[in-house]
């Protein structure tokens, strides 16, 4: 009876208060141990009964992908940010005929899936560019006949649809005495948003842009269905060369895993550095 | 301009196709979606209650489904993981097994979905007043029978919001079932296209079957969330 009391005080104070990351000590309890131990046999018998010696033959191929794939997040992430701000205010302050087409905007690119607006993109405008002489004739003809400047469009707006959302919210948490405050010290419009409105909306959203982020790395490897080389596509030219099921899948899998800690664990660290009163 | 008969029910037209298509994917993504709310209560309560050992299973699963592309667990788990069920029941001696389309394709939304409902429910079951499970426990109901008639009941209007959240992105997940090959409303749509040519029209109305979709799932929402949350305070905004 006592036992069961006791276990279920453990339980409480679990309820109560959830570990955020497992310390260095946390790692080393018995059956992590016994735990990490068995993962390592895994990752012994998979590096000995499977297949792996493409690997040295196609790194390069692999490496330019990773590097198409993180171009991709950074570009995309960023345009798509710089976008949502206003997409984000004018849904806050802006006049009804600028907050009606922003929400609009969203609803859209946030109701239907991303695979289908890169292939609207891609196929239909692709399609109908080569139709129209002017285009063919401008500079922008080489640019528009190859299918990256596709992909980054999609995820940049679908990035912007996404964050225009959070923005919103973020611009419109930020408390409104701090906003009188500065219209009371006489600060013109614009620079309220420069030096309050915007700084603030940005730290509320930053816990929900980290997430978003994840996400749009998430969403990179939808490019390589419109034949732009990133690392998704570099592992399924490894598939078709080498009639490979598991090992070149895994490995992605893998990979993806590596990039979203690494991402995580670079916002945990600005996050930390950036000052916070309470929450 | 627009050539609008070629969105005609009957066979020269492709509407037919379209809407069997969007049929389709409504399927998969129910399908899914139930098993993934499965796998997320088991998941939940193993988080939650499990053991040191389940407890870091879980905690395995859903960070390597929430941190790897939805994209790629599709094709691992399509190919790979129909590829792996048949080498076991070939070391077995059973037979491969032709697994349709349809049931790969549910099992694998519902293991995506389930890693990110087993961190919906767990954070709604971990919202009711501990009293409550305390109280249940006192009365002496056995384990199961405090998460069928206490803790599943009172986390749901916590769990509503996410939930709903998860079934939008369970109906646009299944359009990547179209990377491996599977027909559904996206692939039906870009096989109509590729015959007509006319990409604009057929992408554009898939996109509006989409939006039509998420939208009365939206009202249906609203509808579900008003009624969960009746008899509640209206949460502090």
């Amino acid at each position: 009876m006592t036992d069961q009391n006791n276990e279920h005080a453990a339980d409480l104070q679990d309820l109560a208060a959830p570990p955020p990351l497992p310390g260095l000590r946390a790692l080393f309890k018995p059956h992590r141990l016994v735990m990490m131990a068995v993962a390592a046999a895994l990752v012994v018998w998979m590096a000995m009964t499977m297949r792996w010696d493409w690997l040295p033959e196609y790194a390069g191929v692999l490496l330019s992908g990773l590097w198409v794939t993180f171009l991709l997040l950074v570009v995309t992430f960023t345009l798509g940010f710089l976008l949502s701000i206003p997409i984000g205010l004018v849904q806050v302050t802006g006049p009804r005929f600028l907050a009606w087409p922003a929400k609009a905007f969203c609803t859209i690119i946030r109701g239907t899936p991303l695979l289908l607006q890169l292939w609207l993109l891609y196929y239909g405008l692709g399609s109908l560019f080569p139709g129209i002489p002017d285009i063919r004739q401008s500079f922008l003809w080489p640019y528009l006949r190859v299918a990256w400047p596709y992909g980054v469009l999609a995820l940049t707006l679908s990035c912007a649809g996404y964050e225009g959302e959070v923005m919103r919210g973020a611009f419109a948490g930020v408390p409104k005495g701090e906003l009188e405050a500065a219209r009371a010290y006489g600060m013109s419009r614009f620079t309220i948003l420069r030096r309050i409105w915007l700084p603030r909306a940005i730290h509320r959203a930053l816990p929900t842009l980290n997430g978003e982020m994840v996400m749009q790395l998430k969403s990179t490897p939808l490019v390589a269905t419109i034949t732009v080389v990133d690392l998704f596509a570099a592992i399924s030219r490894v598939r078709q060369d080498t009639y490979l099921t598991y090992e070149p899948l895994l490995f992605l899998a893998f990979l993806y895993l590596c990039l979203t800690g690494i991402l995580v664990a670079l916002f945990r660290y600005f996050e930390r550095r950036l000052p916070t009163r309470g929450a | 301009m627009i050539s609008w008969e070629l969105l005609a029910l009957s066979p020269p037209g492709w509407g037919g196709v379209l809407l069997r298509g969007l049929l389709t994917s409504l399927e998969v993504a129910a399908g899914g979606y139930i098993v993934g709310q499965i796998i997320g209560v088991f998941g939940a309560a193993g988080k939650l209650y499990g053991g040191p050992v389940i407890r870091d299973l879980m905690e395995i699963y859903t960070t390597v489904i929430r941190a790897v592309p939805e994209m790629v667990l599709i094709v691992l788990l399509y190919y790979a993981g129909t590829d792996a069920l048949n080498n076991i029941l070939a070391s077995f001696g059973h037979e491969a097994m032709d697994i349709s389309g349809m049931v790969a394709g549910i099992m694998v939304i519902g293991l995506v979905q389930g890693g990110y409902s087993t961190e919906v429910l767990r954070g709604a079951i971990k919202a009711i007043p501990p009293g409550q499970i305390e109280a249940a426990r006192a009365y002496g109901m056995a384990p199961a029978k405090i998460m069928r008639r206490i803790t599943l009941p009172a986390m749901l209007p916590h769990a509503i919001p996410g939930l709903a959240n998860l079934w939008l992105i369970t109906t646009k997940d299944t359009a990547l079932l179209a990377v491996v090959g599977f027909t559904e409303l996206t692939l039906a749509t870009r096989q109509a296209a590729g015959v007509t040519k006319d990409y604009l029209l057929f992408f554009s109305a898939a996109g509006v079957l989409y939006l039509i979709v998420t939208l009365i799932s939206n009202v249906i929402i609203h509808f579900i969330e008003k009624r969960a949350r009746r008899g509640m305070t209206r949460p502090q905004s």
